[in-house]
């Protein structure tokens, strides 16, 4: 028992060490296929523009939860006008990154773990290296760079939706003051404390999410079982990386 | 060995190679000249891809020297190994195409990436290559809708897209059907003798294998056990050589796999 875990530390140790390497080759090649800009706008669009959906109908039903569940709580101490408040303060602080994040690993991190595992499996990224193609530059820095750039930007309409949402339900449905919901949101939301600090929060989150997708791909067992526990294991590593960074994140960002 | 008193373009001298403690290939020593073509021949697993992955420089050789083009492979850095590898073509068992990309942009692949040329001069370079394997009117196809036989083809194309020096083939003749089979053959005879390049195949199909290629070396064990033209193949009297090309279920590659007798497994002793 004591061995099995002793093995287990060891090779989550050099896994991440791997990894670690494997990230300043995806910078160091990054140069050579930011000069082929298309492959990096083609990544965009496979990891972002596809991920729009689920992105914008989570983060609209996020954001009539939150309306619904801020209003029954706000009203009890007569402060439902504040609901806009607490519905954006969540969203851009906490929930558009870290939902969108979590959202973003299951549908981009996962397909980009899959293609690269399949291309492996197949021998594609072989041929391309005895092409004298440099795998890395070619394959793999576009879709992290595809995922580094997307995930902002997800993270940032999850929250718009979501906000949109807390407003159908809050000022449409149930009618809390218009004017009340923006004009508190407005005074209460700071662009540097609460809107930067998320949207750096979602770039580190893309950081992670795209090089656990990419890495897994690339180190994966070059068989139909090894491709599927990569993916399994982005999935995985994605959340709980995530949900590790939000905390550390959070308590240097919002210490009052 | 005959080479028609062309350069020596693969050089392999004493070639040892191990993962960790586990032997692979040892004293391998193997030459290969411009215009021939050579296979090496052996049963699964007796390291013939590997010998073929250090020529091409995927893999380095634990002891001895490998030589390409008179270079030691061993000793390039990565830009020096790309700048070589950019003269070498490879063909892989099942192709290796590039499943996002259609057959046209499969073969302009390398160009592409490595020939700045005009759209209009790549089109037709593209179209030629296409041509000489037969395959110009599947150019607007995706790799999922060829068969096996038309897949290599395609890939053979893609290989010989930058006029190599020296192409490498890994087994294949592996799961074809006779035509197909006869087609990549003579392909690979027809194209070396027309770029004047040289060819190697780690095959194990015998027949096809002795009809197109101008010498042969057989693998077991990790060591080279034999070696010669077609004629003094089929003519050898070597025992593992005639078990090959005979196709013998037994002899010096034993049918059976070393295990406890039998009597002692069936009694449940070292069963497992």
């Amino acid at each position: 028992m004591i061995r099995k875990l002793g093995a287990m530390a060891i090779d989550g140790v050099w896994r991440l060490g791997f990894a670690t390497r494997f990230l300043f080759l995806l910078l160091r090649y990054s140069g050579q296929s930011f000069l082929r800009l298309h492959l990096t706008l083609r990544e965009i669009y496979f990891s972002g523009v596809l991920s729009l959906l689920i992105i914008l109908v989570s983060g609209l039903f996020v954001g009539l939860v939150l309306g619904l569940q801020g209003y029954e709580t706000l009203q009890r101490y007569g402060s439902s006008e504040a609901l806009g408040v607490l519905v954006a303060l969540s969203l851009t602080r906490e929930l558009g990154p870290v939902v969108a994040g979590l959202l973003f690993a299951s549908r981009a991190g996962s397909a980009v773990t899959a293609e690269i595992g399949l291309m492996k499996t197949t021998e594609q990224l072989k041929a391309m290296d005895m092409m004298a193609v440099n795998p890395i530059a070619r394959v793999a820095a576009p879709r992290f760079w595809g995922g580094v750039i997307s995930m902002p930007i997800l993270a940032a309409l999850f929250s718009a939706m979501g906000i949109l949402g807390g407003w159908l339900i809050g000022v449409a449905f149930i009618g809390v003051d218009d004017g009340a919901f923006w004009s508190q949101m407005q005074a209460a939301v700071d662009i540097r404390y609460d809107i930067i600090n998320g949207v750096i929060k979602s770039f580190v989150f893309g950081v992670a999410v795209s090089l656990i997708a990419v890495f897994e791909g690339y180190d994966c067992v070059p068989t139909a079982e090894g491709v599927s526990r990569a993916i399994t294991r982005t999935v995985v590593s994605s959340a709980l990386a995530i949900l590790a960074l939000d905390f550390v994140l959070t308590s240097f960002m919002f210490r009052g | 060995m005959a080479n028609s008193g062309q350069e020596a373009l693969v050089d392999l001298r004493q070639v040892r190679f191990a993962y960790g403690d586990r032997e692979i290939l040892s004293g391998i020593d193997l030459t290969v000249h411009r215009g021939q073509v050579v296979a090496i021949m052996g049963g699964s697993g007796c390291g013939k891809t590997t010998l073929l992955r250090l020529i091409g420089g995927q893999l380095k050789a634990s002891a001895g020297s490998v030589q390409v083009a008179r270079q030691d492979i061993g000793t390039l850095n990565t830009a020096q190994l790309y700048a070589l590898r950019r003269r070498m073509g490879m063909l892989f068992q099942f192709g290796a195409l590039f499943t996002d990309m259609s057959v046209f942009d499969n073969v302009a692949f390398p160009l592409r990436e490595h020939a700045r040329l005009p759209e209009s001069m790549l089109r037709d370079l593209v179209l030629m290559k296409l041509q000489a394997v037969g395959l110009r009117g599947g150019h607007a196809l995706m790799p999922t809708e060829l068969s096996g036989g038309m897949a290599r083809r395609v890939a053979l194309a893609r290989a010989i897209a930058l006029d190599p020096m020296l192409i490498m083939y890994d087994e294949p003749f592996a799961g074809l059907d006779p035509i197909s089979l006869g087609v990549i053959g003579q392909l690979i005879r027809r194209l070396n003798d027309a770029l004047g390049a040289a060819s190697i195949m780690v095959t194990h199909d015998v027949a096809e294998s002795l009809s197109i290629v101008d010498y042969v070396y057989f693998v077991s064990d990790g060591r080279i056990v034999a070696k010669g033209t077609p004629d003094e193949i089929r003519a050898s009297k070597d025992d593992f050589v005639h078990q090959f090309v005979h196709a013998e279920p037994d002899g010096p590659v034993p049918f059976h796999m070393k295990a406890a007798p039998i009597g002692e497994m069936l009694m449940g002793k070292g069963a497992r």
